[in-house]
């Protein structure tokens, strides 16, 4: 299937989407949720060189982040977790799609009309070794923001408040005019955490923030951010590939396969009934840090994840889903309410 | 007291038929311009025949360090200042570079975290396999270690395998390239597989595919597996030996399901309180304070004393030795050893 016969396919089930989309507002009335930001039927493609072939990296998504709440972006390398949520905050040009930021359309502005925006929506991002400047000292990485955005009025000013921030995340005051290269891992990915609060945002997409660090580093970065949520009462969009880690930050999880959402649910809901049968693998592949569970029979996902650049037919899934039917090949699952959740899947799995 | 209980453990080992390899006292230093780095300092380890041993730590522990140091991989500055490599009656720690060659890659083959870069990218991923075999055997002939090779792809699990043999590293994904990598550690029937971290690069779906392998291939082949990783999800899962590893010494040894369900050492219960677990919501993580001490600046009594949450005096000023205190569990931990006493 082609790009165009899967956008037409999306059109024609806009009255099941809006349906859903309806719960959706409906339940966020009732809990009083703000929705903060809102994806409608996200395309991101990549051309490949060739002629008329492209990377499909996110496929029709649909997404809400509501204000306050951290939301995990769940999927294994290459399902498109990274780009959508770059996509999200203006940091990827869309190829289709709508992204709305409290009711403003930010998908279609330019660099210079979003400029403004910017600063409410941050980035941490996944390797500290990679995305501190070496030549820059602590001061300088902090304080840019600061200085790009006209925040303080002097340098005395900017210094104080880099110190102010360092002190938020867990920076001796001293090592102020260090250079990154003389930290361990954990205290830069600390220093690029002050670097995405320093403009006080509203939302923070942390892109797979512990997967380089150390376990005994990676509980204290989760910690930081966990208190930090709630001082400035951020939201956070928190990618990952960890379950057990998503586990811990999470309210709400969305599970992605090459491009697509396969399941969005409320963290405790997810965990202990997934509904999507990729998620009930993703569940049954995490090695348990206890022995005694050896034994449990854990069914292991064989087959690899298709290429994205020839998508398979219908649901993208199917080529290693044990529970495949004919419909699957032919028809491409749309995300639809089961409770209070949502979930794409022609059969869901029953408890 | 201690010494002479450690002394007792180096006889017991040394007369152990059952080991496949022994590391007694291994010491591998880096000389820097700076100072002397002891990456590893004193390592005792034993791997028994057919068994799964998990060497356990954070990174810049030495646990790598121990593995290259079993290859004869240490760059320089690196070097084996002392103790001994003991494997089928021989000490690798002395062997010349000839003899080494011709042990490690048959006898003992490694597999590393990145099966993109331990590939040759320019070469067919077939002809890099029979090219091990045929170094080692050089009289079985192409055909021959054509045939053998493909027989051992389908074995690994990689499908096509006839028309994977031809194949170049860019054409697989990262979990075909790491059964490539194990393809490789496995064709000559090694007696002993060192597995660094393989698969930390993976996704876990391809994780918990590639695990199952190895123990597969270790029951099937009674291949040893010195498995090194930072994991303790990995270590639950298929390990039967665990040694902890901290500051380039081993800290706690025991019995997996031992060391899972009475954890004695600080600094393993630390690492094991510190992991997310699914089914437990608390409010914090519990966190080990401090970082990981530098190897040039090592505090005088035990390396943990400076984040340990118990150290006593004793701690800040001698250096605990690692002893037993339980039937097959063994702690280098003060406190451990005065409650066992």
């Amino acid at each position: 299937m082609n790009v165009t016969s899967i956008r037409r396919f999306q059109t024609d089930n806009g009255a099941a989407r809006d349906a859903a989309r309806g719960v959706r507002m409906e339940k966020s009335g009732s809990e009083k949720k703000e929705i903060l930001l809102k994806a409608e039927g996200v395309y991101k493609e990549f051309p490949t060189g060739k002629k008329g072939q492209a990377v499909h990296a996110v496929n029709g998504v649909d997404l809400t982040i509501f204000r306050g709440e951290t939301l995990a972006l769940v999927g294994e390398s290459g399902c498109g977790k990274s780009t959508l949520g770059r996509a999200l905050i203006h940091m990827l040009p869309l190829t289709d799609g709508i992204v709305t930021y409290r009711n403003q359309v930010i998908s279609t502005m330019s660099d210079k009309v979003f400029r403004p925006l910017r600063p409410k929506m941050q980035m941490i991002f996944q390797d500290p070794y990679a995305s501190l400047d070496p030549r820059m000292t602590v001061r300088d990485i902090i304080a840019e923001p600061l200085v790009t955005y006209h925040v303080c009025r002097n340098r005395e000013e900017t210094t104080e408040r880099v110190l102010q921030l360092m002190k938020a995340v867990g920076v001796p005051a001293d090592f102020i005019w260090r250079y990154p290269h003389q930290f361990s891992g954990g205290q830069r990915q600390r220093i690029g955490i002050a670097r995405a609060i320093a403009l006080r945002p509203e939302l923070i997409v942390c892109d797979e923030p512990v997967s380089a660090l150390d376990v005994s580093v990676q509980s204290q970065v989760l910690n930081l951010l966990k208190d930090l949520q709630k001082k400035y009462g951020l939201t956070y969009l928190f990618i990952g590939h960890d379950l057990s880690v998503i586990n811990f930050i999470a309210d709400r999880v969305c599970v992605m396969f090459l491009g697509s959402v396969c399941e969005v649910a409320g963290k405790e809901d997810l965990y202990s009934r997934p509904l999507h049968p990729y998620t009930e693998f993703l569940l049954d592949a995490i090695p348990q840090p206890d022995p005694h569970r050896r034994g449990e029979k854990r069914e292991v996902l064989s087959g690899e994840i298709p290429s994205p650049v020839n998508l398979p037919s219908g649901c993208c899934f199917r080529t290693r889903c044990p529970y495949a039917t004919g419909l699957c090949a032919k028809e491409r699952p749309e995300l639809r309410a089961i409770g209070n959740r949502f979930v794409a899947c022609h059969h869901p799995l029953k408890r | 007291m201690a010494m002479s209980e450690k002394k007792e453990k180096e006889t017991v080992t040394k007369t152990d038929p059952e080991d496949v390899l022994e590391l007694h006292d291994l010491k591998s230093w880096f000389y820097t311009e700076k100072g002397i780095v002891k990456a590893v300092d004193g390592v005792n380890l034993r791997i028994p025949k057919g068994k799964i041993v998990g060497l356990v730590g954070e990174s810049g522990c030495g646990k790598s360090m121990t593995a290259r140091s079993i290859m004869g991989l240490l760059k320089f500055p690196g070097r084996i200042a002392g103790g001994s490599i003991l494997f089928d009656g021989k000490d690798l720690a002395k062997l010349g570079e000839k003899e080494l060659r011709s042990i490690c890659g048959k006898d003992i083959s490694m597999v590393f975290q990145e099966p993109m870069t331990s590939l040759n990218p320019v070469l067919k991923v077939g002809r890099q396999v029979s090219e091990t075999l045929l170094v080692h055997n050089p009289e079985i002939g192409r055909e021959e270690a054509r045939k053998r090779v493909v027989d051992m792809f389908g074995k690994v699990g990689i499908p096509e395998p006839e028309k994977r043999y031809d194949s170049y590293p860019h054409e697989l994904s990262g979990g075909l390239r790491q059964r490539v990598c194990i393809a490789m550690a496995m064709i000559c029937r090694p007696k002993l597989l060192i597995a660094d971290e393989p698969t930390t690069a993976l996704d876990v779906t391809i994780e918990a595919q590639i695990l199952k392998l190895m123990q597969q291939l270790c029951a099937e082949s009674g291949t040893s597996i010195l498995i090194i990783t930072h994991n303790l999800g990995v270590v639950a899962e298929i390990c039967d030996e665990v040694y902890v590893m901290y500051a380039g010494r081993i800290v706690e040894q025991a019995d997996t399901f031992e060391l899972f369900d009475h954890v004695e050492h600080p600094y393993t219960k630390g690492l094991m309180a510190s992991i997310p677990r699914i089914g437990k919501n608390p409010e914090r993580l519990y966190t080990i304070p401090g970082v990981v001490p530098n190897l040039l600046h090592l505090p005088q009594g035990c390396a943990f004393c400076t984040r340990c949450p118990c150290a006593t005096e004793q701690c800040r000023t001698e250096k605990p030795v690692l002893t037993e205190i339980r039937e097959g569990h063994w702690s280098a931990c003060f406190l451990n050893q005065a409650k066992s006493e």
